[in-house]
């Protein structure tokens, strides 16, 4: 390896330093009490939004707090909380019981919160705290176009022509008991076809006629955006879906301070309340802190500074400014997040080369072994990026590391795979002449196969770098940040624009890395093959 | 000081069920040059590399100077063993002279740039003009001649040839030859080639080995194997050799 890339690489790997938060692992080597309460969500507006009114009423109190908004799905969320990474996320109660515990939907709002709270307490030492006052159950939407068509109103009316329609369901919703296999026991619902789309894709599937139902929350300002309609659950088949903070060991009996001032939002989100807020960020794309701070503000429960409308102000402002001005205005953060995509995507890349580079001219000489261990590399590849990332949780908790482990995983396959290919097919002839001349084994490989197959090694480092840069994207599910932050958090309020400045980095980002290494590449070639053509 | 001698004793060698050596014994004096002849698949090859044991027998021996090749250090044989493989095989990412300096410096001899010199030399290519040069910027018999060149930059005094200028064209060919003829008027050397050309051997070697599917069919000096076929088949490669260059 050329002393400039791994100087790169180290550039890169230093960089996590500089991002706002240290990643999961920092926290755990200072002591207990200095640990910041590390506040998490779910990947959708209103989960990012109680998020935030939990950070910010827990700063006020002078507590610490490290942000991990957007976690992955329930499982990556609770996982998180359970295994100590995540010490607080807002939750719900028929999720609990449903999803997590895996019972029979039953009983009333207050039984079931009942019903969870000892279970959790006893099974996983995690403890609900008392509701925070609103339910957010959920909600089967159609266009208002398809419920005139068809007179649909309720869920039993959907059942009855659900044979002619298309829906676009939650990969979980798919899956859980709470969903639809059982809306298929109660209804008797047959779609004519189910995709499942991203919770922040759904939406707009439906409004741009893709599908024509889907699944959401009873809270969700894009409801009222696209002017859809809400079938009534006529049979009461959902359970009662009450919001609340789900805490974890750690926080329950470690910091009194900080669960009695999670504890003061309890009762005070009322269902009108969150409707409002959620529209605010949803269809007004004004910026989550803002609007939590208006909140805890409104309720009383900090104290207000002047000026704090101003910041919404400037929210609802930004729709009309040109996207080259929002980027412009945004570049501090995107600056950090592409620092930061960068950090991950080059520790993961010198975390890959250091093992498959070596590793794959160890099988070059054990040969035997080369394609059981290439296949099991190639299995890794086939693991769904969102499923893998989810698989780190419980061994590193939630942040830059878990992500770095999994990207990891990924590069393995193309870097060994390409370094054994190149090696073990380098010019026979070279090779047949430099062992006949007496070159050891060890020789031959430095000297000759490893030289020969430099072009090869860095295709397959390449091929690497790029799966890397996309698949980072991801990380920002398991709260590792990164160009897949903005992405996350725009996918889930429905706003382009968010997404884009993401997206677009992120894009740009693979074609540059390519490209440099691209010229590592030219460079590492022996220097009579130059001048040769790319294949 | 003179070049060793070789011996083949009754060696055997196998490939699964392909017996590709039965049993050939065959002393090559010090410093006399025999060519092996015989079609593909005839066992030539696979006796060559018997001699650096690229290839190991499975019955016999192959005795350098008197002692049993199979008794010494492969890789220390082999930098004492100079080998022009088919196609010259140059490290294409190795500049001439490095090339040439391969076998001193595997051997750590601190000479090694003046025997690479020396030996660039001797194939007529000076290292002035070629050693910076890269294999591909040399014409086909150039690059012959370095591969000549690092077989016996080393001291060498035992060469095998393993069809080396198969696919040269005809004047290249010619001059490589006359080549091989010039060095060893210079210097003792025992020298094994494999050829496919009759007439390359009738005119390099002291003596030439007819091979047939493993077995030996004639060993003789040109003018005899040319004057008295042992074999049938002798006969009928040498009437093929001879309606060739007519």
């Amino acid at each position: 390896m050329k002393p400039l890339l791994l100087a790169l690489l180290l550039a890169a790997a230093g960089a996590p330093g500089a991002h706002r938060d240290p990643g999961a692992g920092a926290p755990q080597r200072e002591g207990e009490a200095a640990r910041p309460v590390v506040v998490a969500s779910k990947p959708f507006g209103e989960s990012y939004l109680l998020a935030e009114i939990f950070a910010q009423l827990l700063e006020s109190e002078g507590i610490g707090v490290q942000r991990r908004p957007g976690l992955g799905a329930t499982t990556v969320a609770f996982d998180a909380l359970r295994s100590g990474a995540v010490d607080v996320y807002p939750e719900y109660t028929g999720t609990g019981l449903l999803a997590i515990l895996h019972e029979e939907p039953r009983g009333d709002a207050q039984s079931v919160f009942t019903e969870v709270q000892r279970q959790f307490n006893e099974r996983y030492g995690v403890r609900w705290l008392p509701p925070l006052g609103f339910e957010n159950g959920y909600a089967i939407s159609v266009r208002a176009e398809t419920a005139r068509r068809y007179g649909l109103a309720t869920l039993s009316d959907l059942a009855k022509v659900a044979p002619r329609l298309s829906a676009g369901l939650s990969p979980d919703f798919i899956q859980r008991a709470d969903g639809l296999p059982g809306l298929t026991r109660t209804y008797g619902l047959r779609f004519e076809s189910v995709r499942p789309l991203d919770q922040a894709l759904k939406y707009r599937a439906l409004a741009s006629d893709a599908v024509d139902v889907v699944d959401g929350y009873s809270t969700d300002g894009l409801i009222a955006r696209y002017g859809l309609v809400v079938l009534r659950d006529d049979l009461h088949f959902f359970p009662p879906y009450q919001a609340a903070a789900l805490i974890g060991a750690r926080l329950a009996n470690g910091n009194p301070r900080a669960v009695a001032a999670l504890t003061r939002l309890s009762g005070m989100l009322s269902d009108s309340t969150m409707r409002a807020l959620n529209e605010r960020v949803e269809n007004g794309h004004e910026p989550i802190a803002a609007v939590a701070g208006d909140a805890l503000r409104d309720l009383h429960l900090v104290d207000a500074p002047a000026g704090s409308t101003a910041t919404a102000g400037a929210g609802g402002r930004a729709d009309r400014q040109s996207f080259a001005r929002y980027l412009w205005e945004r570049r501090a953060v995107l600056g950090a997040q592409t620092l930061r995509h960068i950090a991950l995507v080059g520790v993961s890349l010198l975390g890959g080369i250091l093992l498959a580079l070596p590793l794959a001219l160890v099988l070059e000489r054990a040969s035997r072994a080369a394609e059981p261990t290439l296949r099991a590399f190639g299995l890794l590849e086939t693991i769904p990026s969102i499923a893998l990332l989810a698989f780190m949780i419980p061994i590193f908790g939630v942040g830059f590391w878990p992500a770095v482990a999994a990207l990891w995983l990924y590069s393995l396959y193309p870097i060994a795979r390409n370094t054994y290919t190149g090696v073990r097919d380098a010019d026979p002839a070279a090779v047949h002449a430099a062992r006949a001349l007496g070159m050891t084994p060890l020789q031959v490989l430095r000297y000759v196969r490893t030289p020969l197959a430099a072009p090869s090694i860095m295709a397959g480092i390449r091929t690497a770098a790029v799966i890397d840069v996309g698949t980072a994207t991801l990380a920002a599910f398991i709260g590792a940040g990164g160009l897949g932050e903005p992405i996350a958090t725009g996918l889930a309020l429905a706003d382009t624009r968010l997404i884009l400045s993401g997206a677009l980095p992120a894009a740009l980002l693979a074609l540059v890395v390519d490209g440099a290494l691209a010229m590592v590449e030219r460079w590492t070639r022996p220097a009579p093959l130059r001048h040769r053509h790319d294949h | 000081m003179s070049a060793p001698s070789l011996s083949f004793e009754h060696v055997s060698k196998s490939y699964g069920a392909v017996q590709a050596l039965a049993g050939i014994t065959l002393p090559v004096a010090g410093g006399e040059c025999l060519a092996l002849v015989g079609e593909s698949g005839s066992g030539k090859t696979t006796l060559l590399r018997c001699v650096n044991r690229l290839v190991e027998p499975d019955h016999g021996v192959v005795r350098i100077d008197g002692s049993d090749a199979g008794a010494l250090d492969p890789i220390e044989l082999r930098r004492s063993v100079g080998y022009v493989p088919q196609e010259g095989g140059l490290l294409p990412h190795w500049r001439v002279r490095r090339n040439v300096e391969l076998v001193p410096w595997l051997r750590g001899s601190p000479d090694a740039a003046r025997l690479a010199e020396e030996a660039l030399e001797m194939v007529g290519l000076p290292a002035s003009t070629f050693g910076t040069r890269w294999p591909d910027e040399l014409s086909g018999g150039q690059r012959h001649r370095v591969a000549v060149a690092r077989a016996l930059a080393g001291g060498q005094s035992v060469m095998l040839l393993d069809e080396p200028f198969g696919a040269l064209d005809a004047i290249t060919r010619h001059d490589l030859q006359r080549l091989i003829v010039e060095l060893r008027a210079r210097r003792p050397l025992t020298v094994v080639l494999v050829t496919h050309d009759l007439s390359e051997a009738l005119l390099l070697a002291d003596r030439v080995g007819v091979l047939r599917a493993g077995h030996l069919e004639q060993v003789a000096t040109p003018d005899s194997l040319i004057s008295e076929p042992a074999t049938p088949y002798v006969s009928e490669l040498l009437a093929r050799a001879g309606s060739l260059r007519s």
